[in-house]
C-alpha cells in the first residue's frame, strides 16, 4: 500500500484511504495492552514500590509506633551480613538442581520431540499432569518417598550407599531433589518447543558431511535448541532460587534458603525493613545473573 | 573528532520529560512513605453494637476445632443448637491456620481502625497478648458472661497479658510437653533426654513456636518461664544451640511433626497434647510425657476485635460455650484441655474414658507443673524472637 501511495497519480488523489484507516487503529495496540498493563501496575509495580520504600525504613521502628522513612540504606549491608550464607546456599542448591534437571530434562525433551512418534502427546501429558496437583502436595509426597522407613532409604542402606543410620529426609540431598523435581517441567516444556521445530534433515545433512553424532549435536541440535534451553533454564532457576517450601518441608534449619528467611522476617519477626531489603537483594542478584547469562548466551529470541 | 548534537525532537522532549517526571514522582512517593503506628485504643476505634437489630455474628476459628456431626461433617451440633436457642445466625469460618499468617491478614484493617468483618476470633496467648498490647481488642462485658465467671478453670483466670480476663476468654487450652513413638525408642522422661540421648540423634524435633520450645527448656534449667531474665533465656537458648549443632535436633516444626512421629521418622519431639491424643487413637505407641521439670500451658482465646459490629451477640456465644454440657460436647470432639469446670462431670455421660483423660481434664498434680510464658513487650518480643529464629535457622 505504501508503494502504491508513493506513485504519482494522474487524478492528484493519492490512495489516502489506507492511511486514514491506520490512523484510526493506531491506539488499538495500546488499548489491547491496557488490561495487562493495569494489572501489572496495581499488582506488581505499586507493591514493588512499596517494598522499595519499606526496605529503606528506619530499622528501629516497630509495628506499634510505625516505621519512619529515613532512607536507611544501611539496611542492605546489615541484611546481607546477617544472612549471606542463606544467599550462597540458595544459589548453590538451585544451581545443582539445575544441572541435575538438565541432565534429565534435555534427553527427555529430545526424546519427546523427536523420537516419541505417536506417544508424543501422552508423554507431554505425563510431564504436565503432576501440575494438576498442588505444589505443596507434591512436595509432601516426597516426604513419604524419602522417609527413613521408606523403601528408597531401605534399598540404599541395603546396597551400602547409606550407612545404617543414614537418611535422605532432612538433608541437603532431599532439598535439591525436591527442587529438581518440582521445577523440571518448566525446563522441559520450552526445550521441547525448541526441539520440536528441529528439522531432522539438517541432522541428515550433517551426517552426509561426515559429522560424528556428537559433532552434529554440538553444531546443529544444541545451537538450534538454544532459545528453549535459555528460556527453560531461566524458568527453572529463578523460582528455584526463591523457593522456600522444599527447604521447609524436606530440609532442616541448616538447609533453609533465603526464601525461608524472608518469610520469617515478614511473618514471624515482623522486621519489615530487613525482609524488604532481603527481597530486593535477592531480586538484584537474580537480575544480575540473568543479565550476564543472557549477554553470554546472546540470544535475541528470548528477550 | 566530530560531535554531533542530536536535534531535539518533540518525541525526545516528551520522553525525557515523562521519564524525569516519573523518576521524581517515584522518589517523592517513596519519601512520603513510612507507616503510621499500628497502636490503637479501644475508645478511638469504637463502633456501634448492632447486636439488638442484627441477629448475627461472624466467628473465625482454626480448622478442626469444633464438633461436627458424625454423619454429616458440614453440620456443627453445638453451633446449630446455639442458633436454635438464640436466633443468632453464626457464620463460622475456619480461616485461621497460623497465628502469624492471620495477623498478616487482619493487620491492615485493625491498624487503620477499620472493620475486619469478624465479630469473634480465636488466637493463641502470645498473639492475643500482641493484639491486646496494640489496643485492637474490645473489652468484654462481664455481666453478660456469668458462665465464664462461674466455670473458667482457676489456673487460666490469671494470665500475664490479661490479668482479669477482661478482653479474652479461652476457647480451648493445651499443654506443650514431650512425645515419643514407643515403637522406635524407649521411654523419654526429661527434656535433657530429648536433647542429649545419643540413640535419638537426628530423630528429634522441636516446635518452631518460641514460647513452647523455650518454655520447656527454661523449665529444664530450673527457671520459671512465666518470670525469667534475659540471661536465663540466653542460657536455655545456648542449650538449644548445642542440640542443633550436634545434629540431635532434626528440625523445628509446626503441626507437621505428627505424621513424622506416627511413621517413626522422628522418635521423640516437643509436641502439643491435643495432637498426641488424636494420634493415640490410631497408634497406641505414641505417648505424651509431662517432664518432671514442668510443662507449658497455653490457651487459644476468643476475642472481639475493634469495630466488630456484634459484640453483645459474641458475648452470648462465649457464655453459651461455658455451659458445662456444651463444653463437654465440644471437648469430646476436639480433645484439647477443656477450660470449663464441671464439663468433666458432663463428659462422664458422653464418654467415661475421655472424662478420665488427664490431657483433657488435667488433675491438680499436672496443673501444678504447668506454666504460661511471660508476657513480653514489643522490644523483648523482637529481641527474643530474633535470637530464637537465628538458632532455628531462619
Amino acid at each position: 500500500m505504501t508503494a502504491l501511495a508513493q506513485l504519482p497519480t494522474s487524478s492528484g488523489e493519492p490512495a489516502a484511504a489506507p492511511i486514514v484507516r491506520r490512523g484510526r487503529y493506531k491506539l488499538l495496540p495500546y488499548l489491547l495492552l491496557l488490561p495487562g498493563a493495569a494489572w501489572l501496575l496495581v499488582f506488581f509495580a505499586l507493591p514493588l514500590l512499596q517494598l522499595a520504600a519499606a526496605s529503606l525504613y528506619d530499622p528501629s521502628g516497630s509495628l506499634s509506633t510505625g516505621y519512619a522513612m529515613t532512607w536507611a540504606f544501611g539496611n542492605y549491608p546489615d541484611a546481607l551480613q546477617a544472612y549471606w550464607p542463606h544467599f550462597v546456599r540458595s544459589f548453590a542448591y538451585s544451581a545443582i538442581a539445575l544441572v541435575l534437571a538438565l541432565l534429565m530434562g534435555y534427553p527427555l525433551a529430545y526424546a519427546i520431540a523427536q523420537k516419541a512418534g505417536r506417544w508424543k502427546n501422552l508423554l507431554l501429558v505425563a510431564v504436565v499432569a503432576p501440575m494438576f496437583t498442588s505444589f505443596l502436595v507434591r512436595t509432601l509426597a516426597w516426604k513419604t518417598i524419602l522417609s527413613d522407613n521408606g523403601w528408597l532409604v531401605g534399598l540404599l542402606r541395603d546396597v551400602h550407599l547409606l550407612g545404617p543410620d543414614g537418611r535422605l529426609l532432612a538433608t541437603p540431598v532431599a532439598v535439591v531433589l525436591g527442587l529438581t523435581y518440582n521445577f523440571l517441567p518448566f525446563l522441559v516444556l520450552p526445550l521441547y518447543a525448541s526441539l520440536e521445530r528441529l528439522d531432522y534433515r539438517l541432522l541428515e545433512a550433517a551426517n552426509d558431511l561426515y559429522a560424528s553424532p556428537l559433532r552434529a549435536f554440538q553444531k546443529v541440535t544444541l545451537p538450534l535448541s538454544m532459545p528453549g534451553l535459555i528460556a527453560g533454564t531461566l524458568l527453572f532457576f529463578i523460582p528455584a532460587t526463591g523457593d522456600y517450601i522444599n527447604a521447609e518441608l524436606l530440609g532442616t534449619p541448616n538447609q533453609y534458603m533465603i526464601g525461608n528467611v524472608i518469610d520469617s522476617a515478614f511473618l514471624v519477626r515482623l522486621d519489615y525493613p530487613q525482609g524488604a531489603a532481603l527481597s530486593f537483594l535477592l531480586m538484584a542478584a537474580i537480575l544480575a545473573i540473568v543479565f550476564v547469562y543472557l549477554r553470554k548466551a546472546g540470544t535475541e529470541e528470548v528477550l | 573528532m566530530r560531535r554531533t548534537l542530536r536535534p531535539l525532537t518533540r518525541r525526545g522532549l516528551l520522553t525525557g520529560t515523562l521519564g524525569s517526571a516519573t523518576l521524581l514522582a517515584t522518589a517523592g512517593s517513596l519519601a512520603g512513605c513510612g507507616t503510621k503506628g499500628a497502636q490503637q485504643t479501644e475508645a478511638g476505634c469504637k463502633s456501634d453494637d448492632l447486636s439488638a437489630t442484627e441477629k448475627k455474628i461472624a466467628f473465625s476459628n482454626w480448622p478442626q476445632y469444633i464438633d461436627v456431626d458424625e454423619k454429616d461433617e458440614s453440620k456443627r451440633p453445638t453451633v446449630d443448637a446455639f442458633i436454635a436457642k438464640t436466633g443468632i445466625q453464626v457464620t463460622y469460618t475456619e480461616d485461621i491456620n497460623d497465628n502469624n499468617e492471620f495477623f498478616g491478614k487482619v493487620q491492615n484493617q485493625l491498624a487503620g481502625c477499620q472493620p475486619t468483618g469478624r465479630d469473634l476470633m480465636v488466637l493463641t496467648d502470645w498473639m492475643a497478648a500482641r493484639m491486646i498490647r496494640l489496643g485492637w481488642i474490645q473489652k468484654l462485658d462481664k455481666a453478660k458472661l456469668p458462665n465464664v465467671e462461674a466455670n473458667l478453670l482457676p489456673s487460666l483466670r490469671n494470665v500475664s497479658f490479661d490479668s482479669e480476663r477482661q478482653l479474652s476468654v479461652p476457647w480451648q487450652s493445651g499443654l506443650s510437653g514431650l512425645a515419643y513413638n514407643a515403637k522406635v525408642t524407649g521411654e523419654i522422661r526429661t527434656v535433657d533426654d530429648l536433647l542429649t540421648r545419643p540413640d535419638l540423634k537426628g530423630k528429634v524435633t522441636a516446635l518452631s513456636e518460641m514460647r513452647d520450645t523455650m518454655g520447656l527448656l527454661l523449665q529444664s534449667n530450673g527457671h520459671d518461664p512465666s518470670n525469667f531474665t534475659t540471661a536465663q533465656f540466653d542460657d536455655a537458648l545456648a542449650k538449644l544451640q548445642r542440640a542443633v549443632d550436634s545434629g540431635q535436633i532434626r528440625k523445628f516444626t509446626g503441626n507437621d511433626y505428627s505424621q513424622d512421629l506416627n511413621k517413626g521418622d522422628i522418635a521423640a519431639c516437643i509436641a502439643w497434647s491435643g495432637d498426641v491424643i488424636q494420634l493415640g487413637f490410631e497408634n497406641d505407641k505414641i505417648k505424651f510425657v509431662v517432664p518432671e521439670s514442668g510443662v507449658m500451658l497455653w490457651s487459644d482465646n476468643m476475642m472481639v476485635p475493634n469495630k466488630a459490629g456484634h459484640k453483645a451477640n459474641a458475648e452470648e456465644l462465649i457464655n453459651y460455650y461455658y455451659d458445662p454440657a456444651v463444653a463437654a460436647k465440644l471437648a469430646a470432639y476436639v480433645n484439647y484441655i477443656c477450660p470449663v469446670k464441671g464439663a468433666q462431670a458432663e463428659m462422664e455421660k458422653i464418654d467415661p474414658d475421655l472424662a478420665k483423660n488427664p490431657l483433657i481434664f488435667p488433675d491438680e498434680a499436672m496443673l501444678s507443673k504447668a506454666k504460661g510464658f511471660m508476657a513480653l513487650d514489643e522490644k523483648q518480643e523482637k529481641e527474643f524472637e530474633a535470637k530464637f529464629q537465628k538458632v532455628i535457622g531462619a
